[in-house]
């Protein structure tokens, strides 16, 4: 009796899950070869669609080298790095919402994040943990390519790329570091920027120019607010996009050993 | 079939005359089977011309057969033409070629040496070559061709197929189960550690308190404790913007050594370890190792002058 009840009940639910995955909208929607499409098996031809016939295809090739889908060669890092940036993309477009970049409210907007705000303390953690550990993911992905010798022709230009990524990840950190506006943020950028002020001839320029005054000061707060929410992420991507693509046109990640 | 534009079937023409010194109406008329002139040995019909860019068909693929076909290049005509020839058996006691062109053409029906039993609906194509234009085949009902011209292929990029074998797996799902993996974990890490540490937040900014010590963020404070030992021209300026910045985009300029086997680059990997351990020694040492006034100070005598991990961390103040 039980047992046919939920037979039914089963019966009744693959009706309903095949009716709306072979839906127009649901048809419109994916394309061929997709594995939540109606009636997909698991064929070397849907295989290559997967990838083929979706978005994805702007990143992946159809098949790779079988050694480079091996976790303990490239151990994922640059993916990661590519993954922790997405995450800290979303993390930080939560976080704008309930900061304002002025010497007033930013402190203020932060402190209530973790006492007025659902999970803003727990977003916020993960966007300065995430931060973290993208540095340190760069440079791990970046020693890893160096131990690999993966610079080498015809990668050598990806490893430049590499090396704007990991000044642009060094920046994007740096400028965030001063938006909380506390004694950590102020004096840790005071120091920072001051080693940048020791640059021959020039040094106080430029140092102005990336305080946006002598010191750091609420111009600054803006600037920092700006290049950090905006400038970086965008130049960061641009680089990502090249970065990504010559992987896949120089060959794919590099031979084994 | 549809025919091949007069104008192009003129030009193809008039540069085969040009290379055989014949007359183009010749030629042209050969071409368009007005004038049998070679023997027709057997089925595999060649059109031929120096640069016929006939395009009925959108793609020409060059198959199995065209490899096959161009593996026997002739020496030296092909290389002055710069279009390799190369013929099938079947051609082979023909003339001597005097500029051969490698065309794809596209047989329906009939062909040399098939490779595989499924082509024949939707029509093969190879790439053939041959010195000279020759007659539609005998044996065959009249008016049937059996080949279509479909481009010229430049017979370098018909002999450079040769493609290396690799292994290869589908990215899906090998790679994307990984990668998928790998997010998942990240993300867990990153929850956990989001919800057990807190992240510092410290008094309000207050330009007149400067804490002691003060510290750059953990990835610059290796920088830091070097500018500690040296004048800041040398420390803050030659070492983070020369050696870091071009130095390291150089570095696949500077090591020519083509191999990757570690065992080769011994010294490449040493010089690294060096730079890597020695930044990451520094780092640690500023971290740890610096308390007030920027001194050195023992972590578990001072306690730990490091405010990212305040909260982490029981401090004695
Ligand atoms: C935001 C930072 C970065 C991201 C998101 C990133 C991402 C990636 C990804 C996804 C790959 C594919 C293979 C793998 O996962 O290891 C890769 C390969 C590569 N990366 Fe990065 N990368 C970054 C920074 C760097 C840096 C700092 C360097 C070097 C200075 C670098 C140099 C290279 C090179 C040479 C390859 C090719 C490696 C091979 O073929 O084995 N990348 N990167």
């Amino acid at each position: 009796m039980a047992d046919g009840l939920r037979g039914r009940a089963i019966e009744k639910a693959r009706e309903l899950n095949d009716r709306l995955r072979g839906s127009q909208v649901m048809e419109s929607i994916l394309r061929p070869g997709s594995p939540f499409k109606k009636g997909y098996a698991d064929t070397p031809r849907n295989r290559s669609y997967v990838v083929m016939n979706n978005v994805l295809y702007h990143l992946h090739p159809v098949k790779v080298k079988r050694h480079g889908v091996k976790l303990s060669y490239t151990l994922c890092l640059g993916g990661l790095s590519f993954f922790l940036f997405i995450l800290l993309t979303i993390t930080g477009i939560f976080l704008m919402f309930y900061y304002t970049p002025t010497e007033n409210r930013a402190y203020v907007d932060i402190q209530a994040l973790s006492t007025s705000v659902a999970f803003g303390s727990l977003v916020r953690n993960m966007h300065r943990w995430g931060a973290h550990l993208m540095v340190l993911s760069v440079f791990l992905h970046m020693s890893r390519v160096f131990y690999h010798g993966a610079y080498k022709p015809p990668r050598e230009f990806n490893w430049v790329v590499g090396v704007v990524l990991l000044l642009l990840t060094l920046l994007l950190s740096f400028s965030g570091y001063l938006l909380p506006w506390d004694q950590l943020a102020y004096w840790a950028v005071t120091v920072g920027s001051n080693m940048a002020g020791f640059v021959p001839v020039m040094g106080a320029q430029v140092k102005f120019l990336l305080l946006a005054s002598v010191e750091v000061s609420a111009a600054t707060l803006l600037r920092f607010y700006v290049l950090h929410v905006l400038f970086f992420p965008f130049v960061i991507v641009i680089f990502m996009a090249v970065h990504f693509w010559r992987v896949r046109k120089d060959g794919g990640v590099s031979g084994p050993l | 079939m549809t025919e091949i534009p007069e104008s192009l079937l003129r030009r193809s023409a008039e540069a085969k005359a040009k290379a055989l010194g014949i007359p183009v109406e010749q030629v042209l008329a050969e071409m368009r089977g007005e004038v049998p002139t070679a023997p027709a040995a057997s089925p595999p019909v060649q059109d031929v011309s120096r640069e016929v860019p006939a395009a009925e068909q959108p793609e020409p693929v060059v198959s199995r057969e065209s490899e096959v076909a161009s593996s026997e290049p002739e020496p030296e005509e092909s290389r002055k033409a710069e279009a390799g020839s190369a013929e099938p058996e079947v051609e082979a006691e023909q003339e001597a070629p005097t500029a051969a062109v490698a065309t794809a053409v596209m047989e329906p029906e009939v062909a040399p040496a098939p490779p595989s039993g499924n082509g024949s609906g939707n029509g093969k194509q190879a790439a053939v070559v041959s010195p000279r234009p020759v007659a539609p085949p005998t044996g065959l009902p009249e008016g049937v061709r059996t080949q279509r011209l479909l481009t010229v292929v430049k017979a370098r990029a018909i002999q450079q197929v040769k493609a290396e074998p690799t292994d290869k797996v589908n990215t899906w799902p090998h790679l994307m189960i990984a990668e998928l993996t790998a997010l998942m974990a990240v993300t867990a890490l990153l929850l956990v550690m989001s919800a057990v540490l807190q992240a510092p937040l410290l008094d309000p900014a207050n330009p007149n308190a400067t804490p002691n010590p003060s510290k750059a963020p953990w990835y610059f404070l290796g920088l830091q404790e070097l500018l500690s030992y040296f004048d800041p021209q040398i420390a803050g300026v030659t070492v983070p913007t020369l050696v870091g910045m071009i130095g390291f985009m150089a570095v696949p300029f500077v090591d020519r050594n083509p191999s990757t086997r570690p065992s080769d680059r011994k010294f490449a990997i040493m010089l690294y370890t060096f730079f890597m351990a020695g930044a990451a020694t520094l780092t640690i040492f500023g971290v740890l190792f610096r308390g007030r006034g920027f001194n050195f100070a023992y972590p578990w005598q001072d306690g730990i002058f490091f405010d990212d991990i305040k909260d982490w961390v029981f401090f004695e103040e």
